[in-house]
């Protein structure tokens, strides 16, 4: 370099009075008059103006074109031509590609830092007051699309803040009228709701964007609450299981207790079958005996009275026979040994 | 030669006052021009190419598209008391370019007599309503686990079903209390939305200490009713216990009651023929059953049987 230095120096040295960049551009003049160089500056030119009428457009973008900051068009996707320079500005949208925006994550974490307050953004943006002033963790994603990019670039400068702003003031605005409960388990409705409700205030902002969904990410309570959130899950299933052990041993006792109930009425049942049928059986016997003892009463029952004692006699014990004319009969006997005795009357 | 020089620094003063008086105003831009810091003529809201006079008029440039501001957050006690810690924003847009030109001149500044306004205005409405009427915005009946609560707990939570105004309607109060301040600097305030409402820590932690007391109790409440319809089961059960027993008892008796009923006819009807001569079978049946070796049996001469061994 100084090379070059010294050099300037002794040029400026040597020739005085006109300036020496001036001396050295009109004695080299004529050196540029090579017949090379205005073609090349031809060639430059065309290529700056072909490369700012000429542009292309993405499958999933349209450019915004402004005359002069005005807007003029919308063009498709494709090639397309534009006029040159300052005069035609293009913008391209991706109207197509689907955002996403993540709130109360790690991730978002980091890029919410330059937002500070001076409480720590980490627990803030998910911690959410619920209706019944209970405090949650609701974590979600926004997925969005540019749908009207006219508004999109005109409309609103930070439009990224703004959906930042809008969604977090929407997810609390619905959050606050849950009760913890309800936060925990309808998360479907809170999405749902609030998914409108940030619409609704896109819309009225003239945004441009359009909500294709809002996820709810596994809402929770603050981390020193969550064990007595369990206990409640738990209790919920220590309650059912008591029911269903009662319920078991209900189920293992009535049905036995129903059979067992059956049996007896057919036991009973069989006991009166029974009885009826015997009653029958002696009836009948009775009948057909006694119409034959009718037709010779005083023969038949003595008949049957001999029978009678020939059938017992030999079966008893002692037999005493003692005349009738005989008193005081006892002491003869020993009937201490004996067990029962009976007189016979007849 | 000196021809040439002239030309040429004429068409450079044509170039650079063509320059200098030609411009571009974008779509989100609208512009007023000043003459020696005098506003001349209306301002210019359509975009598109203008043109001045160069040098002595001089553009200024301000946004037309809606911007944001993001309010100070800040502990802001509560009408029942509560510190509560409160984030706002709000979209705000330049309506009197003019108006504001003359009276806060640039948005940096805009944005300082923003915060002067807005803050004190969401300060007033939220240490004038309860917690509760910030957070809800509706009176909807929620769905906790309080079903089936004592009385007085139930009335503590109608109190907070009780919604009268809303987070929406302060958000809209808060609005209309700083939109007419804010006309004379010719700025239109869009809207103004909390973003967060939270709990200072030190409340915080008191409140997850009720929390975590709320859902022992609850979990309690639980297990005590698993207990209680688990003791109801049971008491179903030992009833239908009795109940089909007994039932069943009663129905065999039934049944055998008729049985002996019609057996007591049947037999009533047959030997109610003949009474003697079934006294007479029945004992005849009687002795043969009854008697047998172990019975000593005394016999007079008397007897029918004995007769005939006394003599004839």
């Amino acid at each position: 370099m100084s090379w070059d230095w010294d050099k300037l120096k002794e040029q400026q040295q040597g020739k005085k009075g006109v300036p020496p960049q001036m001396e050295n551009f009109i004695k080299n003049f004529p050196k540029f008059n090579l017949p090379g160089l205005p073609l090349i500056i031809l060639i430059l030119f065309l290529v700056y103006l072909g490369s700012s009428v000429i542009y292309t457009v993405g499958v999933d973008e349209v450019g915004i074109i402004q005359r002069f900051g005005k807007y003029i068009r919308t063009s498709q996707p494709g090639l397309n031509f534009k006029l040159p320079g300052i005069i035609e500005k293009v913008t391209k949208v991706k109207v197509r590609r689907v955002y996403k925006k993540e709130f109360g994550f790690r991730s978002v974490r980091a890029d919410d830092k330059q937002r500070l307050s001076s409480e720590s953004e980490s627990d803030s943006v998910a911690l959410m007051l619920t209706g019944d002033l209970n405090v949650a963790l609701v974590p979600w994603i926004v997925q969005y699309r540019i749908n009207d990019p006219y508004n999109y670039l005109f409309k609103i400068k930070e439009v990224d803040s703004l959906l930042s702003d809008m969604s977090e003031a929407a997810m609390r605005l619905v959050i606050g009228d849950r009760s913890i409960n309800e936060v925990i388990s309808k998360r479907g409705e809170v999405a749902e709701e609030a998914k409108a409700v940030l619409q609704a205030e896109l819309d009225k902002s003239e945004s441009g964007l359009s909500i294709v969904t809002i996820e709810m990410e596994k809402t929770n309570v603050p981390e020193p609450v969550q064990q007595s959130f369990n206990e409640v899950n738990q209790a919920v299933q220590e309650k059912e299981k008591l029911i269903y052990q009662a319920r078991e041993a209900y189920n293992k006792a009535i049905p036995e207790a129903m059979g067992e109930a059956e049996r007896t009425i057919r036991v009973a049942e069989g006991y009166a079958l029974d009885r009826v049928n015997r009653s029958k059986g002696d009836a009948a016997r009775f009948v057909a005996l006694y119409q034959e003892y009718a037709k010779a009463k005083d023969i038949t029952k003595k008949r049957m009275y001999l029978e009678m004692l020939k059938d017992i006699m030999p079966k008893l014990g002692n037999k005493y026979i003692i005349d009738a004319n005989q008193k005081n009969v006892l002491p003869l006997l020993n009937l201490e040994k004996q067990i029962g005795a009976i007189k016979n009357e007849k | 030669m000196k021809s040439r020089g002239i030309i040429l620094a004429i068409c450079i003063i044509a170039v650079l006052s063509i320059a200098g008086s030609v411009f571009i105003v974008d779509e989100t831009e609208q512009i007023i021009i000043t003459q020696f810091g005098k506003v001349v003529g209306s301002p210019i809201k359509e975009p598109g190419l203008y043109m001045k006079i160069p040098l002595i008029q001089e553009i200024n440039y301000f946004p037309k598209n809606l911007m944001r501001w993001d309010g100070n957050p800040g502990q802001i006690p509560t009408l029942d008391k509560t510190y509560i810690w409160v984030d706002t924003f709000a979209r705000w847009k330049i309506v009197d370019p003019v108006k504001f030109f003359q009276t806060v001149n640039n948005t940096v500044s805009a944005v300082a007599r923003l915060d002067d306004i807005i803050d004190p205005a969401v300060r007033n409405f939220i240490t004038s309503y309860s917690l509760i009427e910030t957070v809800r915005k509706s009176a909807r009946e929620l769905d906790t686990f309080e079903a089936g609560m004592m009385e007085d707990k139930k009335y503590e939570m109608q109190s907070l079903f009780a919604i009268k105004t809303g987070r929406e309607l302060i958000m809209k109060g808060i609005l209309e209390q700083a939109q007419p301040k804010l006309a004379q600097f010719g700025i239109e305030l869009v809207d103004v939305k909390i973003k967060r409402i939270n709990y200072v820590s030190e409340v915080r932690d008191s409140v997850y200490t009720r929390m975590i007391a709320e859902r022992k109790q609850i979990a309690e409440k639980f297990r005590s009713e698993g207990h209680g319809e688990a003791k109801k089961i049971t008491g179903e059960k030992e009833r239908d216990l009795k109940r089909i027993t007994s039932e069943a008892y009663r129905k065999a008796q039934e049944i055998q009651g008729k049985a002996d009923a019609e057996a007591t006819k049947i037999y009533a009807k047959a030997f109610g023929s003949d009474p003697g001569f079934y006294s007479f079978i029945k004992t005849l049946e009687v002795y043969n059953e009854s008697l047998g070796k172990d019975t000593s049996i005394i016999l007079s001469t008397d007897s029918e049987l004995f007769k005939y061994l006394k003599g004839y």
